[in-house]
């Protein structure tokens, strides 16, 4: 057994325990904890692929964000965790006799048989001044760049869609606020009235006798 | 020299795993929701054993927008699920069923 592939079986290990406890654990703050480290432990598995862009963009992006943005919504959520885990007794011979007959499926087709060391042959490996992010980059930006920018307003919808989906408005009657338009379209006519009347002259004030003399 | 089908059948235990998760916790909508990004992770690391193994990039690309759609999606279905609570005050998968479906 070479290093590369202890390195490769002990963070598929991490992987596929952190998964399990995920999947069983009650609060759902811990699983999304434990699902951080199968994340971590897959970034490894594919830097071992020589897949390094992709491995750093899935701890950047996933667990700086996405799971962060779980958690989030996880400590917000008040959850009843008493019936958290009700019917995972009832529903656990189905599930694991389901997901053993799909593995064992899978493993027929993907196993050593089919795509074993001896079969596919050795990869290409490259040298060390070979930039995985270089050669993506240039894939991304010439062949794929419509995709890319699919990519990019997908993510705008997605920003657009959260944000009309959760924001609250809140009753008139709950709160007092402003009118802008109305405001700014509003006209001096409505504002006061011009009332025309008579001018009244004042009248000429005589002087006092004591000042006369 | 890690082979091709150790990078598949580790890909086959993450499905398998999330794919039992999604079974087994009928009471949490978001353990279900973190099954799924644990099923594309699983379907992503596919992807790049394959491009790999083919020294072709184009597998990685196809990681890349995986990655994207799936952050997308995990965004929108918290969001759902921010809304669900307010309405119901309860993530219980068996209190959504008022659609029959």
């Amino acid at each position: 057994m070479t290093f590369e592939l202890l390195i490769f079986y002990v963070l598929a290990a991490i992987a596929g325990v952190s998964g399990l406890m995920m999947i069983t654990i009650k609060d759902p703050v811990k699983a999304a904890l434990w699902l951080v480290l199968a994340f971590i432990a897959t970034a490894g598995v594919w830097i071992t692929a020589q897949a390094e862009f992709l491995g750093l963009v899935l701890v950047l992006v996933y667990v700086g964000a996405v799971m962060v943005l779980f958690l989030f919504v996880v400590m917000m959520l008040d959850i009843n965790l008493s019936i958290m885990k009700e019917g995972f007794t009832k529903y656990l011979p189905l599930g694991l006799m389901a997901s053993a007959a799909i593995f064992s499926i899978m493993y027929v087709v993907l196993g050593p048989d089919t795509f074993g060391l001896e079969v596919t042959g050795a990869p290409v490996v490259h040298p060390a001044d070979y930039s995985n992010t270089k050669a993506i980059g240039v894939q991304l930006y010439t062949n794929h760049v419509y995709s890319f920018i699919l990519a990019a307003v997908l993510l705008l919808l997605g920003i657009v869609s959260a944000i009309a989906l959760t924001l609250r408005r809140r009753p008139s009657t709950e709160v007092k606020r402003q009118d802008v338009s109305k405001q700014v379209q509003t006209l001096a006519v409505d504002r006061f009235k011009m009332v025309k009347m008579e001018s009244v002259v004042e009248k000429e004030v005589e002087p006092k006798e004591e000042e006369k003399k | 020299m890690i082979a091709l089908s150790d990078y598949l059948i580790f890909g086959a235990v993450l499905f398998m795993i999330s794919m039992a998760g999604i079974f087994l916790n009928r009471k949490n909508v978001i353990v279900i929701l973190m099954s799924i990004e644990l099923l594309l992770l699983a379907v992503n690391t596919n992807l790049v054993a394959f491009s790999h193994y083919l020294n072709d990039v184009t597998g990685q690309i196809f990681v890349f927008f995986i990655l994207t759609v799936a952050a997308a999606e995990a965004a929108i279905g918290l969001a759902i699920i921010v809304l669900v609570y307010r309405k119901r005050k309860s993530i219980n998968v068996d209190d959504l069923g008022t659609l029959k479906g």
